[in-house]
């Protein structure tokens, strides 16, 4: 399978490929359960790049987790070209909050590790490793184990992971938290150009504003606790978009409209854990 | 340049290890020398070197290295063999574990050795009575390790696996052994220190075959220096298997 025939199999034009519908969860019963996920749904059309955005803790990695096929006590339904996931789909790649590096691997050998599941020879392996160590700008490193990288260079090594092999629907998880700015918005052009190339879709959960207006054809905005959707925003930006987009007036707007909801659902959870601080510090 | 270029050379650790070795060599034969520690307890050092040769060529040390080695490399490859698929087997199944963890764990610090008067019974004076005994004296730590390996794998890493949709072979073989790697050869060590421990013992205690019995030997014709030679060969095959074991592991986990 090469990479332009992945994505082009997987473009179901018109319709959603990946819908979201109804989902909750809850962790722990009774009095001291937590609903991490609230009745959310929205749907992302082939090839669309959604951003979902919402202050920490308010159940992003939870949802992430849902729709990736990793949790499966939930109630709602995740569906993927109109059938209900059943585990972890084969036409969706995944990039994790938590650094996912395999430290007994060096940089080519982790890049490549998909690729060795699925049986490609030696040498097409490592040049499409090569190829994606390059774009993530790691090129020089290759040969060096992750515990020799910092964590920003490892997180770049997942992403290079996850899109050696792909996938027709990219899930990410915060991937650039652990980046400078600059690095931020360089790899965001890359991922975009990618993205536009292979015609892949897209979620990416964030809690960056200017990412999320940056690289999104939608953002959903989700609330603090419980994890709601609170509004969903069109970004309406022209494409080819690159990290020059923001600092025009268009990408000002959007920022300022979407901070007014974020810094409303931000302080409620700064209030709620500050609440939260003062009643454990009295009993 | 070269004073910096010194502390980094590779001779250097060894050159310490024998300067450590040759200092106290001098200190306890002078301790004994001027009556500080009792010369009919412990042996001059010099007379322990003197009576190397002796031992060598009259007490066919060759073929008790031999003899030995062989028991302590048959336990040591046993208790890996053995050892790693329980640790994983009681990772796999919870129930089995909570029933079992805890009797292993005590299992390490049974006196084993005290049962073998029934080895003997079931296995004759035999190696097999050593390496047997040595096995079960040894296998706990290296379970238990595998086990606390396995459980301390990071979940984001099984995670990585299953998004990609490997078997439970390929998450084994793939993801969940290499994790747990550096922590299951800990266990080994542990384990590996209670064999050679045990084979020796068992030999000296059974009065059967390699250095052990020789130890015994000599020491019941009350030859201290001979004695504690012989011991000196024990320690060196001891190392030779310790050496073998990092080389292993080095090959095994490429430059950290
Ligand atoms: N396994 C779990 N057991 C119990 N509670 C959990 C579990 N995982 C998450 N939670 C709770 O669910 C809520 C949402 O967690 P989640 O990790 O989804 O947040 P997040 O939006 O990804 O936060 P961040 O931006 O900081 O990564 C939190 O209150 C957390 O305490
Ligand atoms: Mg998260």
């Amino acid at each position: 399978m090469t990479l332009a025939s992945t994505a082009a199999t997987g473009a179901l034009s018109g319709q959603s490929q990946l819908v979201i519908e109804n989902v909750f969860k809850q962790f722990g019963e009774g009095p001291g359960a937590v609903t991490a996920v609230d009745h959310v749904s929205f749907d992302v059309k082939p090839g669309e790049f959604v951003s979902v955005i919402g202050p920490s803790g308010c159940g992003k990695s939870t949802l992430f987790n849902i729709i990736g096929g990793l949790l499966d006590e939930y109630s709602g339904n995740v569906m993927i070209e109109r059938e209900r996931i059943a585990g972890p789909h084969k036409a969706v790649g995944m990039v994790f909050q938590e650094e996912s590096t395999f430290p007994w691997r060096n940089v080519v050998e982790n890049v490549a590790f998909p690729l060795e599941l699925q049986g490609v020879n030696k040498s097409e392996r490592l040049d499409r490793a090569h190829h994606f160590i390059d774009l993530v700008g790691l090129k020089g490193f290759e040969k060096l184990m992750p515990s020799a990288l910092s964590g920003g260079m490892r997180q770049r090594v997942s992403i290079a992971r996850t899109l050696v092999s792909g996938p027709q629907i990219l899930l990410m998880d915060e991937p650039f938290a652990a980046l400078d700015e600059q690095t931020r918005l360089l790899l965001g052009d890359k991922i975009t150009q990618i993205q536009q190339d292979l015609n892949q879709t897209t979620l990416l959960i964030t809690h960056n504003l200017t990412e999320a207006v940056q690289l999104s054809d939608r953002i959903v905005v989700m609330t603090y606790r419980p994890g709601k959707v609170k509004r969903i925003v069109n970004i309406d930006l022209p494409r080819p978009r690159t990290s020059d987009v923001v600092s025009s007036d268009a990408f000002g707007h959007y920022v300022a409209e979407i901070w007014a909801d974020l810094r409303e659902e931000a302080s409620r959870g700064m209030a709620d854990s500050e609440s939260a601080r003062r009643a454990s510090s009295r009993g | 340049m070269a004073k910096a270029s010194l502390s980094q050379h590779r001779a250097l650790p060894i050159a310490l290890g024998v300067a450590t070795f040759v200092g106290a060599f001098v200190l306890l034969e002078a301790l004994l020398r001027y009556g500080v520690v009792n010369k009919y307890v412990v042996p001059l050092p010099s007379q322990v070197l003197l009576s190397l040769e002796r031992i060598v060529v009259e007490e066919n040390i060759l073929g008790r290295i031999r003899e030995t080695a062989y028991e302590m490399a048959v336990s040591c490859l046993a208790v890996i063999i053995l050892g790693v698929p329980l640790g994983a087997m009681l990772y796999r199944w919870r129930p089995l574990r909570r029933a079992v963890l805890d009797w292993v764990a005590a299992m390490a610090a049974a006196p084993l050795v005290l049962a073998f008067p029934l080895f003997l019974v079931m296995f004759g004076r035999s190696a097999t009575t050593v390496i047997v005994m040595s096995v079960i004296t040894g296998l706990a730590p290296i379970i238990i390790k595998t086990t606390e390996g396995l459980l301390g794998v990071r979940p984001v890493l099984i995670n990585v696996g299953r998004s990609l949709k490997m078997t439970d072979a390929q998450m084994f073989r793939m993801i969940l052994l290499p994790a747990a790697l550096p922590t299951i050869f800990s266990g080994i060590r542990l384990s590996w220190t209670f064999v050679l421990i045990s084979v020796v013992g068992i030999e000296f205690l059974i009065n059967l075959g390699g250095l052990g019995q020789l130890i015994n030997d000599l020491a019941e014709r009350y030859d201290l220096p001979g004695t504690y030679a012989a011991i000196g060969f024990v320690i060196l095959v001891s190392v030779v298997f310790f050496m073998l074991l990092e080389r292993v592991e080095k090959w095994l986990r490429p430059a950290k």
